[in-house]
């Protein structure tokens, strides 16, 4: 890891008032001698807004989600955007997705979408589209490529099937352990466009993929799994640095396939379990993710956060921001070629709390 | 009373009005067609818990506890009765349950035998089977 601390970047979850009312000059960056090439960015992702009748919304989640922008709003240096990895709501009504809208954007500065399955079921993506804009498209940013997809769509006969509703099929997709679950996939059709968008790019540019679902297959009964994540692969092969950023689980995962690392986003929801606890069923966990500390449920926060990312040299590095707790660092390891936890990495080192069964 | 008090009754009572030295049936005499009925029966009680944890507890949040339980995991049934640091006291599984009830789902908490929370904890163990006992784990 680099020249920096974390001090640098977030003035203390711990003494966030005491903080809110440091002048921002307080905090002086702390870059190397390669500053002018990295930048970070801060990344929310599921908030599952939940609608409970008129303008009354379930308060856990939105305390949640409230907490994670006050928090960005406090990094210094400022990030240079901010993405927000889907599942802004928990069934995906308009009035879900504006609440959301709402609270995050008291964000300071520019942030991007990606779509979650949660946001689109319901109408096929149509709210969050008129809001939001389109659900896959890419940009460059100081020499680094972006890539947003939608990667939550399903077989195309189960999505237009005679629906009663669509707060029908919304419901079928919502329930994350549905034994008729459908796979997610990116489909033909934007892989088209995604090949057609990386010719234009030269292979030694740094490329961050964000999708919602993992584009790894890690474990079906829970849709942490994209169907045609093989094929996603092959076409981000042939570049020299590839991060993908992928929310959906609710969870700290890391892994790294060939050129390619990945990592997940906590929620500010509410946490996961590891698949691996579910014991009448196989999951692939991939072997370099350092579980999170088992959630106590006696504080409603524990094991939500957010994240922000320290892209040096076309490599990421994820800060994992967890309320009242140790923040996690993840971070590429340039002799080894994959990201590492930055404390507790080796087996021996970790904690009992991070022990799940 | 189950098929099998019924059972042993009758064999008492053949016994006695006879008056002969009968061999009584085997008092604990089952076939198959008890175990098969028996099974439903308890199969019934988990897809029930199956419903109310998926959404079935009519909760006015509309919260469930499969949105943080996916298959019932992390309930851990096999870990009580334990010791709940933050309740200071060996508790049994459905006074955790009852916690979650009232604190994620803000709902009323149920009677340890009320038919609902029989039915929580049926599936919960259900989808927890095969795991050995661990009582007091942490
Ligand atoms: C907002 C998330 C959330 C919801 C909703 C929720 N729980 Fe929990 N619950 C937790 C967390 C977190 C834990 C701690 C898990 C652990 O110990 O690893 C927990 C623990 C438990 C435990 C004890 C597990 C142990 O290891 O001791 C049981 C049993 C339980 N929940 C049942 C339920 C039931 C039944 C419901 C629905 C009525 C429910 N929960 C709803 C978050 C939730
Ligand atoms: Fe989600
Ligand atoms: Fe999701």
């Amino acid at each position: 890891m680099s020249n920096y601390s974390r001090r640098n970047f977030l003035k203390t979850g711990g003494a966030l008032l005491a903080a809110s009312s440091l002048p921002i000059s307080m905090v002086e960056m702390a870059f190397g001698k390669d500053s002018e090439q990295n930048f970070t960015f801060a990344y929310i992702s599921d908030s599952h807004i939940t609608q409970i009748k008129g303008n009354e919304f379930v308060r856990n989640w939105d305390r949640g989600l409230i907490r994670a922008v006050a928090e960005a709003n406090l990094l210094d240096p400022r990030p240079d955007f901010v993405f927000y990895g889907g599942d802004i709501a928990q069934l995906g009504k308009p009035e879900e997705i504006d609440h959301g809208l709402e609270i995050l954007g008291a964000l300071r500065g520019d942030v991007h979408y990606v779509m979650g399955e949660h946001d689109y079921y319901v109408d096929l993506g149509e709210y969050w589209q008129k809001q939001l804009g389109p659900d896959h498209y890419s940009f460059n940013h100081k020499g680094v490529h972006f890539v947003v997809l939608n990667s939550i769509l399903t077989h195309e006969e189960w999505m237009h099937r005679k629906w009663d509703s669509g707060m029908d099929r919304m419901k079928q997709m919502a329930r994350l352990d549905n034994p008729d679950g459908q796979p997610f996939m990116v489909g033909d059709k934007q892989r088209s466009w995604l090949k057609a968008d990386l010719d234009k790019v030269s292979k030694d540019t740094p490329v961050v993929v964000f999708s919602h679902s993992p584009l790894q297959k890690i474990y079906k009964g829970w849709n942490f799994w994209t169907d045609d994540a093989e094929q996603v692969q092959a076409l981000l092969k042939p570049f020299d640095k590839v991060t993908v950023l992928y929310g959906h689980v609710h969870q700290i995962q890391t892994n790294q396939i060939g050129n390619i690392s990945f990592h997940a986003a906590m929620a500010t929801a509410w946490p996961w379990p590891y698949p691996s606890t579910y014991t009448q069923q196989t999951s692939y966990l991939p072997r370099l993710t350092v579980d999170m500390n088992r959630a106590d449920p006696f504080f409603e926060r524990d094991a939500t956060g957010w994240q922000f990312i320290n892209l040096h040299s076309g490599n990421v590095d994820v800060h994992y921001t967890l309320p009242d707790n140790e923040a996690r660092v993840v971070a590429f390891d340039e002799k080894l070629g994959h990201p590492v936890d930055t404390k507790y990495q080796a087996v021996a080192d970790r904690t009992s709390p991070q022990k799940h069964y | 009373m189950d098929s099998r008090t019924m059972r042993y009754v009758a064999a008492g009572v053949i016994f006695l009005a006879s008056g002969q030295m009968l061999v009584p049936a085997q008092a604990d005499e089952f076939d198959q067609a008890d175990l098969d009925r028996w099974q439903q029966e308890y199969m019934s009680v988990v897809e029930q818990g199956e419903k109310l944890f998926h959404g079935g507890l009519g909760n006015r949040n509309t919260v469930s506890c499969d949105q943080c339980h996916p298959n019932g995991a992390n309930t851990h049934p096999e870990t009580y009765p334990k010791f709940q640091q933050q309740i200071g006291r060996v508790v049994v599984l459905g006074e955790m349950i009852n916690w979650c009830i009232m604190n994620p789902l803000e709902g009323a908490a149920l009677a340890l035998d009320d038919s609902s929370m029989v039915a929580l904890q049926a599936y919960i163990h259900q989808e927890r089977r095969g795991r050995e006992l661990a009582p007091g784990k942490h």
